[in-house]
């Protein structure tokens, strides 16, 4: 058979490329469920992080993760995961921002009074490793606990990553990495936007009492069902805040 | 299992005398952008030498019927859907050193070793031929890659495979002497290392050329 003719040429080509196509359609197929839990599996492991709690030797992330999430509120499209850890609340906020040579992304867990930071976790694509991939190593995200992302009259203001030695006005700070720092100045942005666009969740003071809805958009709507004199929960301060499961 | 001369030539020729980083100079790219630590450089060698052994078996088997006109773009696509198999495969069953490895798996399909052994070796020889040439040259990258990584990450980090090596005591910021050699991160640091093996290799077999 002459393999040089053009009828020939074309009817290989086509055969070669839909085998193909049909064997990694096939692969995608049966391989996707087991890849998406492992894309579950790897978001729960990272808000464990950013929760402080060691998954090293555990033995079931996915189990403690639902132990600990209570609650997952939507804020313009953003993720918030309410956790519960011994016995108060925590916020974890998803972050995405750019990092030097690829996406960067993480997570910041607040506590209760949505200004203290309880954990921070963080991930990258293809940051240098040994330099910038250090952003997801404990020594970097522990200068993040206790911090404050409010200024002294409240507004949120993010926190700082920045070279020691330099001081930024009027906001906490942390210390970037040598080395990395269009990595440290990518996180610092994406802190400081990611925060701004929760700006609605974080400026809502958070609800107590039985009878309200979980606070989303506005604070403190009364929940379905509840009758109607029922005695309508006010604002509180958000050092008492509690966190409604009912 | 005794191997004949040309056997051994095929599979054994690619880890020295004819290796295609040092001697042919190819693959030079991933070989600095995976070798700031070991494990994926590990990693990245395995693929290789799994997807030239494979991809050169299967273009080996196709040799004779592949339109001389299009044998390129054949070729591409079994490397590709190689590739692909490979990455889905990690991103089910290895999900850490799929995020670790990210793009550098899909860039496989770019190394030109793989494209150089289809093109100069499978198009020419019988599967069992091409299978040993395709494993000697993805063990010949996989070892110079391997030995970068090494000297980048023990000397760059002070650690091997993660492991810490050079004890934390000995580092100036704990009162030791010993500091890091911060160039080893660079990719820079890798093409000086690649130079130094090319320049041992050279020197060592001299006399066989």
């Amino acid at each position: 058979m002459n393999t040089n003719s053009n009828t020939y040429t074309i009817v290989y080509a086509t055969v070669v490329v839909i085998i193909v196509a049909v064997l990694l359609a096939l692969v995608s197929q049966v391989l996707g469920p087991r890849q998406q839990a492992n894309v579950r599996l790897d978001q729960q492991k990272q808000i464990l992080g950013a929760l402080k709690q060691d998954i090293s030797n555990c033995a079931d992330p996915a189990a403690l993760y639902d132990s600990l999430i209570k609650d997952t509120i939507d804020v313009n499209g953003h993720p918030v995961f309410v956790a519960e850890i011994e016995g108060d609340p925590k916020f974890v906020l998803k972050l995405k921002g750019a990092g030097l040579w690829g996406g960067i992304g993480g997570y910041l867990a607040l506590d209760k009074d949505k200004n203290t930071i309880y954990g921070a976790n963080f991930n990258h694509e293809s940051e240098t490793p040994g330099l910038g991939a250090l952003i997801v190593e404990l020594p970097f995200r522990q200068q993040f606990e206790g911090k404050h992302i409010r200024n002294a009259e409240g507004e949120i203001v993010s926190v700082a990553v920045l070279k020691a030695g330099t001081t930024a006005e009027g906001q906490e700070q942390v210390d970037a990495l040598s080395g990395a720092t269009i990595t440290s100045t990518g996180v610092s942005d994406m802190l400081r936007t990611n925060l701004s666009e929760y700006a609605d969740f974080l400026n809502v003071k958070s609800c107590c009492g039985k009878c309200c809805k979980k606070q989303a958009e506005g604070c403190c709507q009364a929940q379905e069902g509840c009758a109607e004199n029922a005695e309508q929960p006010e604002c509180a301060q958000p050092t008492d805040t509690q966190i409604v499961n009912e | 299992m005794a191997l004949s001369q040309k056997t051994k030539e095929t599979l054994l020729g690619p880890l020295n005398a004819n290796n295609p980083v040092v001697v042919q100079v190819l693959g030079i790219c991933s070989a600095l952008a995976v070798t700031v630590q070991l494990k994926p450089a590990l990693v990245m060698g395995v693929a290789v030498t799994i997807i030239v052994a494979m991809s050169n078996v299967i273009i080996s088997l196709l040799r004779n019927t592949i339109p001389m006109r299009i044998r390129i773009i054949v070729q591409l696509v079994v490397v590709a859907a190689l590739v692909t198999l490979v990455s889905e495969v990690l991103k089910a069953f290895a999900y850490d050193v799929a995020m670790q490895l990210s793009v550098y798996i899909g860039l496989i399909i770019t190394n030109c070793i793989l494209m150089g052994r289809l093109e100069a070796f499978a198009m020419t020889n019988k599967p069992w031929d091409s299978f040993l040439d395709g494993l000697g040259n993805g063990l010949g990258y996989a070892w110079i890659l391997i030995a970068v990584a090494f000297v980048r990450e023990l000397f760059g980090a002070g650690t091997l495979l993660g492991f810490r090596i050079i004890p934390e005591s000995w580092y100036v910021a704990n009162g030791g002497f010993y500091e890091n050699c911060g160039m080893m991160m660079m990719p820079a640091m890798a093409l000086i290392l690649v130079g130094c093996i090319i320049w041992a290799h050279r020197s060592l077999n001299k006399e066989e050329k």
